[in-house]
């Protein structure tokens, strides 16, 4: 797990292995047997202290109920999530209420993830109460945070979520998530339901703080262009599965699965003069409720095989910490196209 | 770099005095005319109802037979008088207290229990939310009104009997609504950011879940109020409820059954007191629930 | 057959096809009236695709809403003019509307899980809008509407004229929206973010099924987005809308290479892209101005690093700053920046 060529320092701060999450839907006494939602299925991935993991992928893909996972928000089927080391949850290691002190996160719905009939101050303070800090010093930790956010405590404290604007509750959102003073941020499309002024505003923010309280973060969106400029490494997902992960020069510069560069080149141009001319896929993601055989992505791939279809590809570690799930990738899978350059795009 | 900063400081609001959500729940319902119109009606009866020994021209229980079914306007009794000769301002006053008791009453009762129930039940889910929810769907598939014969019968007539069975009958339709919103309000992302700080359950549903759900429980409670009542009023008519002499809406309407065809309007006024609490009442919900629909 | 729409009706005419002159749109149904629309003017010429640029709040898609007169009558006033094919919008009487929305003008909204009626089967929804519009029996109507959706590429076009909407996924409904705003051939096509809610994938699928289809018919078309990307790769023009104003529009090619209002530079300069990676994105400070207390003069002056004393006292004014590219501001005036 750990290379020599980790960038800060030695140990990754989380990992996870093999993490997966069905759910069951439908089924019951007369609609036949439930079917399962697949939303993760077999994760296994690690952050470095100190870096941006960005994690793209469209509807269906598993990210946010991946989030949720590694918050405890919901109870895994299997697998394991280590943090600096040590097993979340279990018998040995670290409870889930002592991870929580280490992680927290940020939502999507910046309206949503405050409590309405709470004050801003209260909404802050009430975790740092809850781990028993004193409420004076929760209010001292709260107006800091307010202000290092850019939120003027005097002028904000006694305000209600309705007040504020889109991105002054992520704001708020944010400093809530720093008030447990975690290691790690989780930070849920954080960006996605804003302006594009104001999403600048707050990804500026958001390094700022990395920087200053030396945070680790996982990033999860589906807007390319904001994952490239924030990540050091990047994850695809899709269908609950790990497609491609990588650096993120890596990953933009030199993708390797098809789903991946499709992503890429499906992100509009900005140049009027150079227009895309064709749609990189058709079709849509599928549902992951019976997801399809062996490679998830065959269904929609040009260069799918027969191998595609009958036996799912490994994320196998390519070069060094890069991985690809992709038959084209690995010698001897079968596919007639290993190890060829097709790089037609 | 530090400068740059400082630009990013989005432009401050100007200095409004925050208020509170139920600040400006209030203005909002102060507002809506018929909201006020009902708080004042049904202040006017709750204030007569609590002073009405004060304020009655004369005793509820004492009538002369001689006086019986008198007309309304009559020198000396303002609504007439009864088929005992009792005067009906005075019975009507009284009669308020008894009424307005079988609407609070049950109402507060059912509102704790099923409150806490509903609650609960829609925060844990799983096995507890199933045993409580169709526990209380056995109680809730009887018909209101006959379960509530069958209570009052069962335990006997009188008055603390007939609210135990109106609280029992209560109970089931509050538990489904708390139930009903806990589980919405569960599902909302701040409570996901509450458990995902550390906090227990029970702090949980005391800092966060409560004050989203009271709401909403409190309007649907208050609607239930002119139903308590009404079926109070149609225990007692029945005989099941309070007993005589005591005067109550209800009951005053069985005994001027008789006096239909001579003193109609005398007859009616019982019904009319009823009829103007429930409809007060139920508008009243219906004005608070708009002022607590505030447009984000 | 699907008639493809050619050239202009009438013989030689001079007036733009659409022609909006001083649209103001007013909200008065909560307690503050609030100014949606500050004076809007523009014009299309037949054919053309314009891209409407703005962020929430900056009266985008009140201004599409207005042209096709389907904002709240009690809570709404709208002033100004508006003209479409020669003819007054907002003078249109109710049967007049009934005609013209569906008809001569169409709509694609962004949910088209909302815009499409969940009882009713999709192609009887197609159906129901040609023959509302046009003298076509309900027989023929049906064969149209297949067409219409092989035309807009969905797969099993026949088993899909009989399925509901929630039978069907987001980008597929999407184009089931398209066929629809596209079934009575209109002359001009409204489009509101019809992009925004679907993933990225499909999003460029739906663009470039927009942008062919309007090829196609030569549809004049004003496109509502918050995207630069989604308005390099659809229009021709484009228009950056502020508060309820427009304060730039022009080329494409010119508005988004070299901009001149100093609102469009911030909102391109702060659209992140990946090359941007380790420095700080430029943002525009502050937040967009509450459109119930718009303050005097330029409403982009509290935010803009070019304020002056005289953008806070008086209205910019609009200047050429070449042949068909105009600003609304003071600073083309001044020296070069």
């Amino acid at each position: 797990m750990n290379t020599p060529e980790t960038q800060k320092n030695q140990a990754a701060f989380l990992e996870t292995v093999d993490l997966r999450k069905h759910f069951e839907v439908g089924g019951g006494f007369l609609s036949g047997p439930p079917r399962m939602v697949q939303a993760v299925s077999d994760i296994s991935f690690h952050v470095d202290e100190g870096t941006t993991l960005g994690v793209v992928g469209e509807s269906g893909c598993g990210k946010s109920t991946m989030a949720r996972l590694l918050m405890g928000l919901i109870e895994r089927d299997s697998g394991s999530i280590r943090i600096l080391g040590q097993e979340v949850g279990g018998t040995e290691g670290m409870s889930l209420r002592e991870a929580r002190r280490q992680m927290q996160m940020v939502f999507q719905d910046s309206f949503g993830s405050l409590n309405p009939r709470m004050t801003i101050e209260g909404s802050i303070m009430f975790g740092p109460l809850v781990h028993g800090v004193s409420r004076a010093d929760a209010r001292r930790r709260t107006h800091a945070l307010l202000d290092r956010v850019g939120l003027e405590p005097s002028r904000y404290t006694a305000r209600y979520p309705h007040e504020l604007s889109g991105g002054q509750r992520q704001r708020v959102n944010i400093a809530r998530a720093l008030a447990m003073e975690p290691r790690m941020l989780v930070l849920d499309e954080p960006v996605s339901a804003l302006d594009k002024s104001v999403e600048a505003q707050v990804l500026n923010l958001l390094l700022d703080l990395k920087e200053e309280f030396g945070l680790t973060y996982i990033f999860i969106s589906h807007d390319l262009n904001v994952v490239q400029y924030i990540s050091d490494r990047v994850m695809v997902m899709y269908l609950g599965k790990i497609v491609e992960i990588g650096s993120v020069e890596e990953i933009y510069d030199d993708a390797r699965h098809p789903y991946t560069r499709a992503l890429l080149n499906a992100m509009p141009s900005m140049d009027p003069a150079h227009r895309t001319e064709s749609a990189p896929i058709t079709g849509e993601p599928p549902s992951p409720i019976d997801p399809p055989s062996g490679c998830r992505f065959h269904t929609r791939c040009p260069f799918a095989e027969d191998i595609c279809e009958k036996r799912e590809p490994e994320l196998q570690e390519k070069q060094t910490r890069r991985a690809v799930a992709c038959h084209m990738e690995h010698p001897g899978s079968g596919h007639s196209q290993v190890g060829s350059s097709r790089h037609d795009q | 770099m530090i400068a740059s900063k400082e630009k990013d400081r989005p432009v401050v609001p100007p200095e409004v005095v925050s208020r509170g959500y139920w600040h400006g729940v209030i203005s909002r319902l102060l507002r809506d005319k018929v909201s006020v119109a009902c708080m004042i009606i049904l202040g006017a009866i709750v204030l007569s109802a609590i002073f009405a020994p004060l304020i009655a021209p004369g005793d509820p229980t004492v009538g002369s037979v001689l006086e019986r079914l008198k007309p309304i306007g009559e020198p000396g009794y303002l609504l007439g008088t009864d088929e005992l000769g009792r005067d009906m301002l005075t019975r009507l006053l009284y009669g308020g207290r008894m009424s307005l008791i079988t609407g609070v009453v049950p109402v507060t009762l059912a509102l704790i229990i099923g409150g806490a129930l509903g609650t609960i039940a829609g925060y844990v889910g799983g096995w507890t939310n199933a045993v409580i929810m169709r526990t209380i769907d056995v109680i809730f598939a009887f018909p209101s009104v006959l379960l509530a014969v069958a209570i009052s019968g069962a335990l006997g007539a009188g008055l603390e009997n007939m609210l135990l069975a109106l609280t029992i009958v209560l109970i089931p339709p509050i538990v489904r609504i708390s139930e009903s919103v806990t589980t919405q309000v569960r599902e909302l992302d701040f409570v996901d950011a509450a458990r995902a700080s550390g906090a227990g359950s029970l702090t949980i549903i005391r800092a966060h879940i409560l004050g989203n759900i009271l709401g909403p429980i409190f309007v649907y409670s208050s609607s239930l109020l002119s139903v308590s009542i009404i079926l109070a009023s149609g225990l007692s008519f029945i005989g099941l409820g309070a007993k005589p002499p005591t005067p109550e809406w209800g009951l005053m309407l069985n005994t001027l059954r008789s006096a239909i065809y001579t003193q109609p309007v005398i007859s009616a006024l019982p019904g009319v007191m009823i009829f103007i609490v429930s409809l007060a009442s139920n508008l009243l919900s219906d004005g608070l629930r708009s002022a607590m629909d505030v447009q984000r | 057959m699907i008639s493809e729409y050619n050239s202009p009706m009438d013989g030689v005419s001079t007036e733009p096809f659409v022609s909006i002159k001083e649209l103001k749109v007013e909200f008065h149904g909560g307690r503050q009236k609030v100014q949606a629309v500050n004076g809007v003017n523009l014009s299309l010429e037949s054919g053309e695709v314009l891209g409407l640029l703005g962020e929430s709040g900056s009266g985008k898609s009140v201004t599409l809403r207005a042209l096709l007169r389907i904002l709240p009558p009690r809570r709404s006033t709208t002033t100004g003019s508006v003209m479409v094919d020669g003819r007054d919008v907002l003078a249109m009487s109710d049967a007049e509307l009934t005609q013209y929305r569906g008809g001569l003008a169409s709509m694609i909204f962004q949910e088209p899980a909302l815009a499409l009626d969940p009882v009713y089967r999709v192609g009887d929804q197609i159906v129901e809008c040609i023959v509302q519009h046009t003298k076509i029996g309900r027989k023929a109507a049906r064969a149209r509407a297949l067409e219409l959706l092989e035309l807009v590429k969905i797969p099993s076009a026949n088993t899909r004229l009989n399925a509901y909407p929630h039978e069907m996924s987001g980008g597929m409904l999407q184009r089931v929206m398209i066929a629809l705003a596209l079934s009575c051939s209109p002359k001009l096509l409204l489009a509101d973010e019809p992009t925004t809610a679907l993933d990225a994938t499909v999003q460029i699928q739906v663009l470039l099924l927009l942008r062919e289809m309007q090829r196609k018919f030569g549809m004049t078309t004003i496109f509502v987005t918050h995207d630069v990307g989604v308005v390099a790769e659809i229009s021709d023009r484009v228009a950056v809308m502020y508060a309820g104003t427009i304060v730039e529009e022009g080329p494409v090619s010119e508005v988004l290479g070299s901009p001149g209002h100093p609102y469009t530079q911030g909102l391109l300069d702060s659209t992140v892209h990946g090359s941007m990676r380790g420095s700080r994105i430029q943002a525009i400070p502050g937040s967009p101005p509450d459109l119930a207390n718009l303050p005097k003069g330029c409403p982009f002056a509290p935010r803009c690093k070019y304020a002056e004393q005289r953008c806070t006292t008086e209205d910019p004014p609009v200047v050429k700053l070449s042949e068909d590219h105009v600003v609304k501001c003071v600073r083309p005036e001044m020296a070069p920046a």
